[in-house]
Order: C-alpha cells, then structure tokens, then sequence
C-alpha cells in the first residue's frame, strides 16, 4: 500500500497555514525567489508524513495539497468470521476493576448497533461467582477461566490463554481498561495474534457500513485528538481509562451464559513468578479512582504546605496530587505527581493549589469535570481555564474553604 | 552482561504553545528531545553497567535527525549508538515500530535486558516496550519502579501498581519499561559528550535488519490514522470575587450544587 502526497506548487501561496496543523512537524515553507510574486512553498518531508490529511484539511481554500491514499483491496482477515464484542474483565486481588463496569456499559451500546452479543472474559482464581455481577452489568456470555497459576496477573499465562480463545471464538472487538494490567497485557496479546491496539481511546463508535470500530484518543500530551481505525485486521482491540465512561446500574433480573472453560496448565507458559504484592500506605486515597483530588505546586513556597492540602483532602474525601515542581523539590513523593511524565486523572473537582498550569501539568488533569484554582496570579494558565478561579494566597484561601466546606457538612447531617 | 536501551526522539511538548487563533500546537522551532521517560531508561542501562561490568547499547527507529538522541544517550554513558532508519519504516503505528526494534535487537545479537521507557510522549500508548518482548518471545515487566537484584540468569523487579506494587522475578534474558520512579538521571559529562561527539553511529537500514516490507511503516501498521482534530478548548469559567471568606463561601455554595461537599 502506497499512498501519495504532494504539494502542487501552481496552487500553493505560500500562506503557511499547512505547518501548524501537521501534528508531526512535517511541513516547512522554503523560499521561491524565481516566482513572480516572491510566494513561498510549503514542502512537505516524506520520512514523517504520516498521511494523516491534516494539511489537506487546512489547505481547503486553495487545495495545493493533494493526497492520494491507496485502499486497501480486502481485509486479512476474512472479517464475516468475526463477530461479538468483548470486555477483559480485569480482576486485582478477586475484585473485579471499577473500569470493567463502565466499559461493558459502552460495549453494549456498540453490540446493540452492531447487533452481536457482549461477552465478558474473567480469569482469576476463585473468581467464579464475578460471573453473575458481569451479567448483570450487560454481559450476554462469560468466559471464565479458573487456576492458581491465574490468581495475579502475569503476561504469559493471561496471554496464551487470551490469544487461543481469541483464536477459537473470533471476537470482532476487544475492549480492556487502560489500567497498569491492561496497557501491558493488551499489548501483549496485540503484538501476538497481529492486530491493532489503540490506547486510551476517549471515544468509541461503529460505522455500520465497515464494521469498522472508530477510535478517538488524544495525542501529543493531549493536545490534539486522533480518530483510528483498524481496518485490515480483526480483532480490533481498544484500552479506555476509568472514568472515560459511566457504569450502568447492575440489574439483578438480568440472564446470561457462563462458560467455564478447562484449564491444562501443562500447555500454559508461565516464566515469571509472581513473588508478593505490597500495598502503598502512604496514598490516603487512590489517585486513579478519586473523586476528588486537592493538589499543590511551586506556589505553596514550601513543604508544609502539604499539611494543609492534604487537611482539605480529607474533608471532602480526596486524595493528594501535586506538580511536577513540587515532587521534583522534594516536597511530596512521586507517587503523587500529576502530569505528562506522572499520573492521568480525571475526577469530579480538581484543586489547583499555586499551581500555574504549565502544559505538561495540564495535560495529566484537563478532563477533570470541574477545576478550582487558587493562585496569587490571577493570569496563571491554570486559572484562566478553571471552572472556579479564587485569586488569594493558598495559606489564606484554603483554611476558609476547609471551615466553609466543614459548616455545610454540619447543616447536611 | 549486554544491556540494550530503545530510545525515541519526540518534539519537546514543555515548549510547545498553542496557537490562540487557530488552536493548534505551533510548531516551529520546537526542537527534538529525548522522549523524558527515556531519559530514566538510558540512566538505568548506565547504572546496570556500573553494577554489574558489561556493555550498554542505545537504538532508535527514526528519521535521519534521530541521530542526536543517540548521541545524548552516549554522553550519558552508553556504549554503543544504532539508528535504525529507511523510508520504508516511516508513519508505523506500535505493531510496526515493536516488529522494527524486535528485528533490530535480533541483528545486534545476545543480550540480557532491554530497557524501555514506559511510554512516549508524542503517542502515549506504551505499547512499544511489550510488543517488542512478545514478538521477541521474551518475558517482560512494564512500569518497573525498581530493580531489585539481577544476576545468575534471573532479575527481580518492583512492578508499579495503581495500589502499591508487586514483587515479579523473570528469567534473562528480558524486558522491562521503566517509570520515574526509578532512578534519577544523571547529566551528561564533559568527558562523555566529547566522546559522543566523536562516536561512530550505525546506521541499520530494512535490509541490514532482515525486516520483511509487509510490516514495517504504514504498509505495516494495522492501525491507521484517519483523521486529526483539535481538542474543543477548555474554555475558563468563573473568577470568584469579595474577601477571601466571601470566595470561599460562593466556591462551598456552587461546589454543594454539584453534590459534592
């Protein structure tokens, strides 16, 4: 497959428009000193052209970008064999992930259009009885794999047995949670059975006419928004994030199928060993799955500052979160950084405490629903974007919002 | 023992701005880094060495430019530079890029852990690193925060967990991707930037590496991206006015009609 691009030089102006929207830099404008009104042309560099159609796009006015993109003349796989929707119902420590529930939600709005059915896939060990919370919560079949060697995630166990059920029952969609297990494992199995991944999907939809699963995911930290597809390969496998969508209410009425599928552990690799699992006691809460999350930056001057944040985390239930600037001068540990090179959240509120909003702090907490920010410079990025702004020092606005938010908690009660 | 380090070169988001008119990332003049989780790869194939004696090296699968990543690598105390690079690998997708790296690793010959940065920051999917240790058939431990003890054919990792962490033991040879958590990068030395300068990098194109055309680059990738758009901006909302009590009472008042306080 060969696909084309050029820029014709007859139509080009030389306005330049086409740069800023190549999210690959691959664009530049070089002079034309023989032309007669001295127009620069835009060169487009085939080694990072990604043949997205970016530039096609923003060149709508003149059209001296034309791309030609080879179509493919049929599937690898044959695609009539693929049929079905599958949800990975990730398992730690015996309790299903909270991110199971929302994604069998989306699924089966996707199954209903595609009008197949929704299974589940839960191995585990001891894990059985999860079968039924699965169909209450929109599965139509559960596969269920059960043996000591499944207790803890590993990659190769979960993988060869993924991978052959994939292989048996050809699934047409795969959906897991974009959670530590299921980035890696996802990968894993992609990587094997030669298919395409896309993480961190913040939109899914179907094109009835393809079948094709449309998949939307941010890039670039989050600053543009990318739509895939996988249009040769079947199944199509996706990761979405906890909180990307909402769960269903369970309901008990519900009926559906569980398999229970015989393990022969003789033909299950398994080369790493699985050793202890220690639990982090320092988190109060969960940063991934909090509602709420207070967090503190360079403008808290200094590590006490901490006390106090995390003084109004505990009222309303949250947990701590902090910027780059902050871990990195040891105030607070890592574990706690949000960010482009920490942890991606979204919960209900963000507290921004004196915190500026540098992009790379913006990009792990955008999509929280609601920010707050309370900073001494009202022209801060984070407090031009926040929901709520309070212009104040921390050490000043923080302790009335703890009394404030402690007095209304009276009157509720 | 042999440690092998895969880096990428990504454009350096910190200094990219959004355009206000057209909301876009301006991107001229954005210079090309060292993907930041790469940066804490490159330190631990540094550290193992200086533990364990041995040899490190550094490959990327990029354009020409990639080059200067590898250098940087080798300032930092690397070995050995490979560039990966062909028109024929240009716009992969992760199962093309990890059948590129897995192809490379094989031609470099017998190693005993790759060391991958969790995830890049220009696609953020983190599927690279596992993809290049199933496609090598090597076992491998994702967001590794610390290793534990490596030796004797094996190597114990702390693996990073959203609720604490497990303890994995895998046989070598192996792969890992590492977070933040797991070291502090070292900065380059004068001595080690002379001698990168000075360096002799590869240069490994589809034929050296024995990569069959059909999966490498675009022609490759299962994946295809079909269209590019910007974010709807998050526009700003409300600046809370009145003494400090006064803001603090309006924020608790508007927080409560969300259900929140």
């Amino acid at each position: 497959m060969t696909h084309q691009i050029h820029v014709l030089p007859d139509k080009c102006i030389g306005c330049g428009l086409c740069v800023a929207p190549c999210p690959y830099g691959a664009i530049a404008m070089t002079e034309r000193p023989g032309h007669p009104k001295k127009f620069k042309l835009a060169v487009i560099d085939l080694n990072t052209c990604t043949y997205c159609g970016a530039c096609v796009d923003a060149c709508k006015k003149f059209s001296a970008i034309r791309m030609i993109k080879d179509e493919p003349a049929r599937l690898d796989a044959n695609p009539s064999l693929y049929r079905g929707i599958w949800v990975f119902a990730e398992q730690r420590h015996g309790e299903i992930s909270p991110v199971v529930y929302e994604l069998l939600n989306e699924a089966g709005r996707l199954a209903k259009k595609l009008d197949v059915p929704l299974s589940a896939v839960l191995i585990g060990d001891g894990i059985e009885a999860k079968a039924y919370d699965l169909i209450q919560s929109g599965a139509d079949k559960v596969y269920v794999f059960e043996d000591p060697v499944f207790a803890e995630f590993q990659d190769d166990p979960y993988s060869d047995v993924m991978s052959r059920l994939i292989e048996q029952e050809k699934p047409e969609i795969i959906l897991m949670g974009a959670t530590n297990i299921g980035r890696s494992f996802a990968s894993r199995v992609a990587a094997r059975i030669h298919t395409g991944l896309t993480a961190d999907c913040t939109g899914l939809e179907i094109d009835l006419a393809t079948r094709n699963l449309l998949q939307t995911r941010p890039a670039f930290g989050g600053n543009i928004m990318a739509t895939i597809l996988t249009p040769r390969h079947r199944p199509q496998m996706a990761t979405v994030r906890h909180k990307v969508f909402k769960p269903s209410p369970p309901d008990p009425s519900r009926k559906g199928e569980i398999i229970k599928k015989t393990v022969d552990v003789t033909q299950i690799r398994n080369r790493t060993r699985f050793i202890e699992f220690i639990r982090d006691t320092t988190a109060r809460v969960n940063l991934a799955n909090a509602d709420v999350i207070c967090a503190g930056g360079r403008g808290l001057a200094k590590p006490e500052g901490f006390r106090l944040i995390e003084e109004l985390a505990d009222c309303l239930g949250g947990a701590v979160g902090a910027s780059r600037a902050a871990v990195d001068m040891g105030w607070i540990p890592y574990s706690h950084q949000v960010g482009q090179t920490g942890r991606t959240v979204s919960p209900r509120i963000y507290f921004a405490c004196g915190i500026s909003g540098q992009i790379q702090h913006l990009v792990g907490m955008g999509s929280s629903d609601i920010i707050v920010a309370i900073n001494t410079d009202p022209a801060a990025p984070m407090m031009k974007i926040a929901t709520y702004a309070l212009e104040g020092d921390v050490y000043e606005v923080v302790p009335w919002i703890i009394k404030k938010v402690k007095k209304a908690k009276e009157q509720t009660v | 023992m042999h440690f092998i380090v895969c880096i990428k070169q990504v454009p350096n988001t910190i200094d990219v701005d959004i355009d206000a008119r057209t909301g876009t990332l301006k991107r001229e003049g954005v210079e090309s880094i060292i993907n930041p989780f790469d940066e804490f790869a490159i330190e631990e194939g540094v550290r193992l060495k200086e533990r364990t004696g041995g040899k490190t090296t550094v490959i990327t699968m990029g354009p020409p430019q990639a080059e200067s990543a590898l250098r940087e690598a080798l300032a930092r105390g690397i070995d050995r530079g490979i560039l990966i690079t062909d028109r024929a690998f240009a716009g992969a997708d992760t199962w093309a890029t990890a059948y590129t790296l897995a192809r490379a690793v094989q031609t470099v010959g017998a190693y005993d852990l790759i060391i991958c940065g969790k995830q890049a920051s220009d696609g953020d999917t983190a599927q690279v690193g596992p993809g290049v240790a199933e496609m090598l058939d090597i076992p491998h431990a994702a967001y590794v925060k610390n290793i534990d003890d490596i030796g004797n054919g094996s190597i114990r990792v702390e693996r990073m967990m959203e609720d604490g962490h497990d303890l994995i033991e895998m046989p070598l040879p192996a792969l890992i991707t590492v977070v933040k958590e797991i070291n502090v990068p070292r900065p380059p030395s004068l001595r080690g930037t002379l001698a990168a300068r000075k360096a002799v990098i590869e240069k490994w194109d589809a034929a050296r590496i024995n990569a069959a055309a059909g999966n490498t680059g675009l022609t490759g990738s299962p994946t295809q991206v079909i269209r590019i758009f910007n974010p709807p901006p998050r526009r700003g909302g409300e600046m809370l006015t009145g003494s400090v009590e006064e803001m603090a009472e309006g924020l608790v008042d508007r927080l409560k009609k969300v259900k929140i306080s």
